[in-house]
């Protein structure tokens, strides 16, 4: 498991997302609403990157003509055949135990924990009073 | 003819198989011989209004009497002996099929041309006439026959009376129209309909045809029987969309959905277009909350005639592979149809657990009233 650094946390603010590329992997970083999730961007279906997708809300219905919008924000849908992956779990709303997202996990740390490793953040000169989104990989 | 005469020569007539021993056939079409065969089930108006009107009978494009496929030809009638055709004899037609082969029930289809009537009452009255000559003139002269109710799908509170109607004889085991009318048949128009047919444990079966409301095909008018034949599929595919996307089986899940006569292999590439466009659509109707194909497996079986595919066992298994279910397939004749030779009613390559699933577990399993009649 290493540790990344991939933001200064006030870079992210609630509503942005933005993308990584950690060991060569793409990753989309997301703040929804104060919190942050980390998921592959890449579409398990055709491989489109899904950062610039839409994020939208879980809609859910026991019979017909009912609609139930919940979780506002936290789906994010592949911008090209509209699939829907649930940022909490990774996982594909249409087929949720084959089609699934790699999480990673992901943290708002001080600089100064930050600039004692064992990190790599080859492309941030690391302030000791700043904050840092810190991204671990496998 | 031409393909007749390549195939391989049928079985020898008189050759009594046990291989069929106990087989429920789930299509078999009595013919309603003349108009007076209806009138004598009609009340005074009727019978009145019929003669009066001069109304000779409602006969449909879809079987024309000559056609090949209408009647096989050791089924037709036969002036110059004095014989009818075998579909408007009930001795004649359970000795083609329930003794011949020992089926344990034939189910009667009639598809008598009450769709065509643009009177609603008056298509009412002759789903009325038609259900109660099938009960009279069949029903009860050989107790393994089991019908359908006919519907007058013209209008749902009429077809929901004769469903209260008819209900009551055990013997009408499912409700029956036909794959093109004037409306798809999800909508929630219908649903009245369909919950009666819940409430009475009788499975909802569509019967390939048309009542002409709207041209047979999506583009418009064919020119030929041959083209109006080969398109009923795609009535099918509009008909199974809609009783899925509108959410019939949400609001009914005991209900079973029988499309009878539809060919068969249509349905998984269909399935296949369907259940991946749901992926990326879902939203629009959220109450499909699993793969449509998912509610296909647990609502919706196929009858076997017309075999729509080559005769070899590869096809058969690829198909059961793609539909992930062995329980969908239900036997039938589709007796008089022209649509195999000798005693072959069912494909090759079905093993000998398939073929008794196909035989009489699966239609055991779509038809309540079958199992329990009381």
């Amino acid at each position: 498991m290493t540790r990344h650094v991939v933001a200064r946390a006030a870079e992210l603010q609630p509503g942005t997302r933005k993308l990584v590329t950690v060991e060569g992997r793409g990753i989309v970083v997301l703040n929804i609403k104060g919190e942050l999730f980390a998921l592959s961007n890449t579409c398990p279906h055709k491989g489109a990157s899904l950062c610039n997708g839409l994020l939208t809300g879980l809609v859910r219905s026991t019979k017909p003509g009912e609609y139930q919008y919940e979780r506002a924000g936290e789906i994010l849908r592949c911008p090209w055949h509209q699939w829907e992956f649930d940022v909490r779990t990774g996982r594909s709303y249409c087929d949720p135990r084959r089609l699934r997202l790699m999480q990673f996990p992901i943290a708002v740390e001080p600089g100064a924990s930050v600039v004692e490793g064992p990190y790599v953040a080859e492309t941030f000169p690391v302030a000791i009073e700043d904050d840092y989104i810190v991204l671990e990989v496998p | 003819m031409q393909a007749v005469a390549e195939r391989a020569p049928p079985e020898p007539l008189g050759r009594v198989s046990t291989d069929w021993k106990g087989a429920i056939d789930c299509d078999v079409h009595p013919h309603v011989p003349d108009i007076a065969a209806l009138t004598r089930h009609m009340d005074d108006y009727w019978r009145e209004t019929v003669g009066v009107r001069g109304i000779t009978g409602f006969e449909s494009i879809a079987y024309p009497p000559r056609a090949p496929l209408t009647v096989r030809p050791d089924w037709r009638g036969d002036k110059a002996a004095g014989r009818e055709r075998a579909d408007t004899d009930p001795k004649r037609t359970a000795a083609a099929l329930m003794d011949r082969h020992g089926f344990a029930h034939s189910i009667l289809n009639c598809l008598y041309a009450v769709q065509l009537i643009r009177d609603e009452h008056m298509a009412a009255a002759f789903c009325r006439a038609v259900n109660d000559w099938v009960r009279a003139e069949w029903l009860d002269r050989d107790p393994r026959y089991r019908a359908s109710i006919i519907l007058p799908l013209q209008n749902p509170e009429l077809s929901v009376d004769e469903i209260e109607r008819c209900a009551p004889d055990k013997r009408f085991i499912q409700v029956m129209g036909l794959a093109a009318g004037e409306q798809p048949l999800g909508k929630s128009h219908f649903w009245p309909v369909w919950q009666a047919a819940e409430r009475h444990n009788l499975a909802v079966g569509i019967h390939s045809g048309s009542s002409y409301y709207h041209a047979t095909t999506g583009s418009g008018w064919p020119s030929y029987y041959l083209e109006d034949y080969a398109a009923q599929s795609l009535a099918f595919h509009t008909q199974l969309g809609s009783f899925i996307a509108e959410g019939v089986f949400v609001k009914f899940p005991k209900l079973k959905l029988v499309l009878i006569e539809s060919g068969v292999t249509w349905i998984a590439p269909y399935l296949w277009r369907l259940s991946k466009f749901w992926r990326g659509v879902r939203l629009e109707v959220p109450w499909i909350d699993r793969s449509p194909v998912e509610f296909v497996r647990d609502h919706v079986r196929l009858t076997i005639q017309p075999f729509d595919a080559p005769n070899s066992g590869e096809t058969v298994g690829r198909l059961m592979d793609q539909l992930q279910s062995d329980q969908m397939l239900l036997f039938a004749s589709d007796f008089p149809h022209w649509q195999f030779d000798g005693d072959a009613m069912l494909p090759g390559g079905i093993d000998a657990s398939l073929r008794k699933k196909i035989l009489i577990d699966n239609p055991l399993a779509t038809y309540p009233r079958l199992v329990s009649p009381h």
